[in-house]
């Protein structure tokens, strides 16, 4: 148990603009922490808050949620209008749920932003290790 | 004709989805033409012992409502389980949780604080909880109870369940479909809800023609607030109608009565997480744009209790299942009363 903890965090990104970014960080070899498992969407109006749900259920200690920039960077024009507001709403019902607010993230990340994806992930990686895993020892879901 | 044998169980229950038996009235002669109940705990004198000496698979049909709180409630439906042919979750609550499901926003100890300890309605100078076992010294006696489980489940965290009759409680009409499709020659696939609609109950709204294609609110209007127009969608009118994630069924009761859907008929299939499936619901109709931030957040902080809203009636059911962390609590198993 010597071995630092990472918090594990999924990100649903969307193909345009976000899935780019942290692609164009890899290429570039940015120095990122290794938390992050990504789920690529055609769109971020895709990201169903169902998901979001799913992946806290089966052992996310954080999920991020990113698109393209609004007004007008989305692909598919109002994609990330829905996104926006979905996910102020979830993120009430998850503070109410007893996930601390920090676990939940919603960023808007361009094409072009690689060292804004890497910061993103970096400073919620931060969060994390401080808030420490999301599930303890419940029933279901083991966190090593 | 053979007449099916019925047993019907509750668990933890208002009494609402018994009362929707009583509702079949004159039908009620025809159910008992084709059928007897060989168990019924709310009707009549039967025990556990009763249901123990009957041969395992010989009940057709156990109807259980209410969901599961207590240690009792395992108990019993483990054993109409091995004693029933076919199991149905009769309502909301045995189906998803129900309004009772609320409580897993909260873990055993603070409810019983909140329920025995803390209420001002309630003069409780020994401070007494119930406990599996209580001591009663003065009286020397024991007080056995059943323990109260950490969390409420719905029926099928228990037991296999066959099928679901959804409503809280359902309706007359929705009970007598469910009966048909289950002395139908050919039964319903094994996990199907059964005697409600496959289709929305916006679907079935008689308002549903005044509901324009796209709908875009600015503002959300709790029930007190507004004199509701019985004629006009009431989604346009800024109450938050379930209707359009909500299975039908119902005949929708709540929209005749100019109130909208909360719910009870619960997810449609395909639906994992019906509170997950209403937020993404809610999020095509507000009005504002990721510039309007603020204003979106005034808006939404008009209700005030966001989970009881999305998840009025299948929080045990959904994926986090209530409060992420409740952390667990003892077992309440002994306790003394010198009274
Ligand atoms: S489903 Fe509704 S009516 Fe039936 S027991 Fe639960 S709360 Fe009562
Ligand atoms: S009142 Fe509700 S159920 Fe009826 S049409 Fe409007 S949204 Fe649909
Ligand atoms: S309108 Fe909605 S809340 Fe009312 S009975 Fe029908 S399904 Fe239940």
């Amino acid at each position: 148990m010597n071995r630092e903890w990472t918090p594990r965090i999924v990100a649903f990104v969307c193909n345009w603009c976000t899935y780019a970014a942290a692609d164009l960080a890899g290429t570039s070899r940015m120095q990122q922490p290794d938390s992050v498992r990504i789920v690529r969407l055609m769109c971020s109006g895709r990201a169903d808050p169902q998901f979001v749900l799913e992946a806290i259920a089966n052992g996310a200690d954080g999920v991020i949620v990113a698109g393209c920039h609004p007004p007008s960077d989305c692909h598919y024009q109002e994609g990330n209008y829905r996104a926006f507001r979905r996910f102020m709403l979830l993120r009430r019902v998850l503070e109410s749920m007893g996930v601390e607010k920090e676990r939940f993230r919603l960023e808007w990340i361009s094409a072009s932003e690689a060292r804004k994806w890497v910061e993103v992930v970096r400073s919620m990686t931060e969060d994390l290790k401080r808030l420490g895993p999301l599930r303890r020892d419940e029933e279901g879901i083991k966190v090593e | 004709m053979n007449k099916l044998k019925v047993a019907w169980y509750w668990c933890a229950s208002c009494g609402g989805c018994e009362e929707s038996f009583v509702d079949l009235s004159e039908e009620l002669v025809e159910f008992f033409e084709s059928a007897d109940l060989v168990f019924c705990p709310v009707a009549t004198d039967f025990k556990k012992e009763d249901v123990e000496r009957l041969p395992d698979a010989s009940v057709d049909v156990a109807l259980i409502n209410g969901g599961i709180r207590l240690s009792e409630h395992e108990e019993m439906v483990k054993l109409l389980r091995r004693k029933s042919k076919i199991v149905v979750a009769y309502g909301t609550c045995s189906s998803w949780g129900g309004i009772p499901g609320l409580s897993n926003l909260y873990n055993k100890e603070e409810i019983l604080r909140a329920k025995y300890l803390d209420p001002p309605s309630i003069n409780n100078p020994t401070h007494a909880v119930p406990a599996e076992r209580t001591r009663l010294t003065k009286l020397g006696a024991n007080l056995e109870l059943p323990a109260f489980l950490d969390s409420l489940l719905p029926l099928n965290a228990v037991i296999d369940v066959d099928y679901y009759i959804p409503g809280c409680p359902p309706t007359p009409e929705v009970f007598k479909n469910a009966l048909k499709a289950l002395i139908s020659e050919k039964l319903p696939p094994k996990g199907s809800i059964i005697g409600a609609s496959d289709k929305s109950l916006c679907d079935e709204c008689p308002l549903n023609s005044t509901k324009p294609e796209k709908i875009l609110l600015k503002e959300l209007k709790r029930p007190h607030e507004t004199i509701a127009d019985a004629k006009k969608c009431l989604l346009t009118q800024g109450l938050l109608c379930l209707g359009p994630v909500t299975r039908g069924g119902c005949g929708a009761l709540c929209i005749k009565a100019a109130m909208q859907c909360t719910g009870c008929f619960g997810p449609l299939d395909g639906i994992a997480d019906y509170g997950g499936k209403a937020i993404s619901f809610i999020g095509t109709i507000m009005d504002y744009s990721p510039a309007e931030e603020e204003e979106l957040e005034r808006a939404y902080s008009k209700i005030k209790d966001w989970v009881g809203v999305v998840y009025k009636y299948t929080l045990p059911a959904s994926k986090l299942g209530g409060r992420v962390r409740r952390e667990k609590t003892k077992r309440q198993e002994e306790a003394e009363i010198d009274e």
